[in-house]
């Protein structure tokens, strides 16, 4: 096998010109089933939400509200229930494309608004989660490749493997517990302590606009209260990504070229850093991209507990309304999130393994 | 490695016990001290399953007891916010959880393989309308679009599987479709749809059965997320009504009432080891199958 495997970028090289159009057409078509894919999901929660027993007036309204016609007939005439599913849907794609994604029920605020609050927040834990997540999950893999079927291997392998396990709604009540109620050492729930006022508003993540405000207390108070959201958070993702980079890096090290590498008699570190773990790189940040994905999905179950007023809090409240114009507000803002994501990492290929790059 | 595995076997098995015949059959993760542990803990929730409400010290509905005893004396585990036994309510909700976890799988693993099955087998149309179908659904954040649709059902157990099915079917679909496909050019298939069976005999015969291995694994591996989902539903308060004992519902007790630890700590830790024995058995499943990295 070894014999008849190509230098590693031989294949990069051929060619020649038009690479420019070709990363443009890439781009381009990406973008293209994007679309489509968040006009789909757009089509499906609008569906889901209109043709199942439930009813979104009563839901909104509360039932002796909605025993009474007139109050009926006005709130179905407010938000344009009173045409049929067609025309609501095309109406509401109408509204789409100048990026206005109508008003929410339950808030009476423009779901966009709603959604600018709540984007940051869970913003802030899920970009902090993932990130130790990487960290912890990549360097937890690598060791325990290293050390395959040692004990360390063993001992990580059941550690990875918990992590998969843990209902994170569970995580985040025993986190609380312990670290809140028992220890003392987090701060209770919310985004700040009460007293302390939110900074002047940028990104509208409290930690970034504290400190580009200078306001070094705030700066203390917010990341304290992000401490335990993005613990339960890593918690949920890291077992997902030790066990995709013990795999990832297992197969790199039985390559020919880290062999040649360790042969040349390269320190152990130079080999790992340069030769296997890049060489590890894409299937691991494919991963660290979906996981990213499924931690936004995780925030539902958490940022309850925590009285986050996140994204997943948001989504709690607008299904369990049927508010559904928020619904199809948060769906498509993950939507976006997880799709953007997903081109990013695309493209970051070709910026590690000259393999697959498309550039130059 | 199989042909001495197979002489070995010739020589010794008239006097191999049961216990031992096992040992050989079970796939390799399962033969050290962790997998015999997982798969010792799965077997013993399986029992519980059948037989929880028996063994239950109480009456897992009925309010007898002193309100949020701790664990001790009165209740091995404690009591709840309405005076229930919470060792009696964990051991009657394994088949609550359990029970709705394995449905869920096999509902799933059916729907996704039937949808697999015909976009791999009739190509073209049929499997475009498919899988461009479940891309769609696959890129939907899970949880969200499973909220969306247990909130716009109605909260009910019923409800909760049925809102987990839309989203947990896609996997099956996509294994079953890439399997079909690699099967559909065999020589095998060929001759069949020469001999002139028709699509349905061709599917039943030739291509079904050797769907069913990875599906299998596949449908292990989900077991664990299966009872995530659907006690991450109930916990949200859009599965088990009150009274009935479910694990996910069980802790969401623990929300309001947060100092009494062992409302929140029990019900999870049955969660735990239930998804973590699960997921262990399948890990070892597809160890076993899948020539990839892990056995080289």
């Amino acid at each position: 096998m070894s014999l008849a495997s190509p230098q590693p970028d031989a294949k990069g090289r051929r060619g020649g010109g038009g690479r420019h159009a070709a990363l443009a057409r890439y781009i381009a078509k990406r973008l293209v089933i994007a679309i489509g894919l968040l006009f789909g999901m757009t089509l499906v929660t609008f569906c889901l939400t209109n043709l199942v027993p439930g009813d979104p007036v009563a839901a909104a309204l509360g039932q002796r509200a909605a025993d009474d016609p007139e109050t009926v007939a006005r709130f179905r005439a407010e938000y344009g229930l009173d045409q049929s599913l067609p025309a609501q849907y095309v109406a509401y794609l109408g509204r789409l494309i100048h990026f206005d994604l109508g008003t929410s029920w339950q808030t009476h605020r423009p779901v966009s608004a709603d959604l600018a609050k709540a984007v940051p927040a869970t913003m802030e834990i899920a970009f902090g989660a993932i990130v130790c997540a990487a960290v912890i999950g990549i360097t937890f893999g690598a060791w325990s490749a290293y050390r395959r079927g040692r004990l360390t291997d063993q001992s990580l392998r059941l550690v990875s493997l918990v992590g998969i396990s843990l209902p994170t709604f569970w995580t985040a009540i025993v986190c609380f517990y312990v670290f809140y109620y028992r220890l003392g050492w987090a701060p209770g729930s919310g985004r700040l302590t009460p007293g302390v006022a939110a900074p002047p508003r940028v990104t509208g993540m409290y930690t970034v606009d504290a400190l580009l405000a200078g306001e070094w207390r705030t700066f203390v108070d917010a990341s304290a209260h992000l401490a335990l959201p993005t613990l339960v958070l890593t918690l949920y993702t890291v077992g997902l990504l030790t066990r995709f980079s013990r795999t990832s890096i297992l197969e790199v090290l039985d390559q020919d070229y880290v062999r040649a590498a360790k042969a040349k008699g390269l320190p152990g570190r130079t080999v790992f850093f340069r030769y296997v773990l890049r060489g590890a790189a894409v299937p691991i940040l494919t991963v660290v991209g979906l996981a990213f994905g499924s931690l936004l999905s995780g925030t539902v179950l958490v940022e309850s507990i925590f009285g986050w007023p996140g994204l997943g809090s948001y989504a709690y409240q607008a299904s369990s309304k049927l508010d559904l114009l928020a619904v199809m507000g948060v769906g498509l803002v993950v939507g976006l999130v997880y799709l953007c994501v997903n081109l990013v990492v695309d493209l970051a290929y070709g910026f590690i393994d000259p393999r697959v790059r498309v550039g130059r | 490695m199989t042909r001495v595995e197979t002489q070995d076997r010739r020589q010794q098995a008239p006097r191999r016990s049961l216990t031992r015949r096992l040992w050989r059959a079970a796939p390799p993760g399962l033969r050290q001290p962790l997998g015999l542990v997982a798969a010792l803990v799965a077997a013993a929730w399986l029992v519980i399953c059948l037989i929880g409400p028996v063994i239950a010290p109480h009456d897992p509905l009925a309010q007898e007891l002193p309100r949020f005893t701790p664990p001790g004396e009165i209740a091995f585990l404690g009591t709840d916010e309405l005076g229930r036994d919470l060792l009696s309510r964990i051991l009657a909700g394994a088949r609550v959880t359990i029970g709705l976890s394995l449905l869920l799988v096999c509902l799933s693993m059916l729907i996704g393989s039937v949808l697999g099955l015909l976009a791999g087998f009739f190509g073209r149309w049929v499997d475009e309308t498919i899988m461009r179908f479940t891309d769609l659904v696959l890129a939907f954040p899970t949880v969200i679009l499973a909220m969306v649709t247990a909130a716009a059902l109605g909260a009910s157990l019923f409800n909760a599987v049925l809102a987990a099915l839309v989203v947990s079917w896609p996997p099956y679909a996509r294994v079953v479709r890439s399997i079909v496909l690699g099967l559909r050019g065999n020589d095998f298939v060929f001759s069949g749809r020469l001999l002139g069976f028709s699509a349905a005999r061709s599917i039943r015969v030739d291509i079904l059965p050797n769907t069913l291995g990875p599906t299998l694994v596949l449908a292990s591996l989900d077991i664990g997320t299966a009872a995530l989902l659907l006690s991450g539903l109930s916990f949200l308060g859009l599965g088990a009504k009150p009274p009935t004992p479910e694990w996910g519902s069980m802790v969401s007790a623990a929300v309001s009432h947060f100092d009494k630890w062992w409302l929140g700590v029990f019900p999870g830790l049955a969660i735990l080891t239930v998804v973590m024995s699960f997921n262990f058995i399948g890990d070892a499943l597809r160890d076993a199958l899948d020539p990839g990295v892990e056995r080289r």
